[in-house]
């Protein structure tokens, strides 16, 4: 229980901690316009240290030195795609949460796809046949198997 | 049956490619710079603060970067594998101190002068490796972790090995175990200083 307790209060403690440090971060950031950009950017760009964050959303130290890198780079003024294209020359696209579409990101942004329409196409064919089965299966008997089934019938059945 | 065979060969296809994608390492990102000019910096060396060094001053040799920091404990790891291969390879082993200070997170960079900063950088520097033996040419000291960021570095220690023309020709990122400096590494030196 103790131990437990410890465990809670550590965990608030780095919350807070976490807290005062995008504090100063927010104080550092006077102008609106250029930190909703910063914020947009960010959660464009991977954090390669906690690699299923985007910088915006962790607190790593990598992760902050890149948002103060695409803060500087707002301020000199360069573009939306400067900034992920200087990422990329330095971290590859793995740094982009949206991969690029491109012949190794094919199977990812196409194999979902593909996927389902091989569903499709499965449960098409298998309806189809059923259909088909079915149809066979019910069509009325022929004069001549009609008859048979009469005489089988009776044969079992004489009245 | 036939039916079944295909359901279960599908399913045995997506295992083998589920193994296959949890084998791989999910730190290994590839370097787009791999291939590509190391990019430029001018930075103080350790051992003589007022000097400075470019990969310029490489030129014409094939040497090897590794980024480090006293706080970081993977270096720890591999600092020995270097120490024995600056003994017995004369390949350059420049390394890159990262972030020395600021890096280690025990510090309030809001309350630390540049000055005390850089001091105390240089002084850790030196201090871990009068203790842990200097297996480097020169190091010198990135204290605010730009040129960590110019070379993709996002997770110490990572070494670069850089050809005679300046190009980057390998990456690794996390420490260097004999098996990958034997396997990877001197096979690449050997062939780039043939």
């Amino acid at each position: 229980m103790k131990r437990c307790l410890a465990l809670v209060f550590a965990l608030f403690l780095t919350s807070t901690a976490i807290a005062v440090d995008s504090a100063t971060e927010a104080a550092m950031a006077a102008d609106p316009v250029a930190e909703k950009r910063l914020q947009k950017l960010s959660e464009e760009l991977r954090c390669l240290v906690c690699q299923n964050q985007t910088i915006a959303d962790s607190n790593a130290e990598l992760a902050q030195d890149l948002r103060r890198e695409v803060r500087t780079m707002i301020k000199d003024g360069k573009t939306d795609k400067e900034i992920v294209d200087f990422m990329v020359v330095r971290y590859g696209d793995f740094v982009l949460y949206r991969p690029p579409v491109k012949g190794i990101t094919l199977l990812l942004w196409g194999g979902p796809v593909a996927l389902m329409l091989l569903g499709l196409f499965i449960l098409v064919r298998y309806l189809r046949r059923r259909a088909s089965r079915i149809n066979a299966e019910e069509q009325p008997l022929s004069a001549d198997e009609a008859s048979r089934a009469d005489a089988l019938l009776k044969e079992i059945n004489p009245k | 049956m036939n039916r079944y065979f295909w359901i279960l060969g599908g399913f045995a296809a997506l295992v083998a490619l589920l193994a296959v994608g949890l084998g791989l390492n999910p730190r290994d990102v590839p370097s787009p710079l791999v291939g590509k000019p190391a990019p430029a910096f001018k930075l103080n060396v350790l051992a003589k603060p007022e000097q400075t060094l470019s990969p310029q001053d490489m030129q014409g040799k094939v040497w090897l970067l590794n980024v480090w920091a006293s706080w970081c404990v993977s270096c720890r790891q591999e600092h020995p594998v270097l120490v024995e291969f600056s003994k017995k390879v004369d390949v350059p082993l420049i390394g890159l101190n990262y972030k020395e200070v600021r890096g280690d997170g025990g510090f309030d960079m809001g309350k630390m002068a540049a000055d005390e900063e850089r001091k105390l950088a240089f002084q850790r520097a030196n201090q871990w490796l009068n203790e842990h033996g200097d297996p480097y040419r020169l190091t010198v000291m990135d204290l605010d972790g730009r040129v960590g960021i110019d070379y993709g570095v996002y997770g110490v220690p990572e070494t670069y090995v850089i050809d005679k023309a300046g190009l980057i020709r390998m990456k690794h990122t996390g420490p260097i175990s004999p098996e990958v400096l034997a396997k990877k590494i001197m096979p690449l030196l050997a062939e780039l200083n043939k």
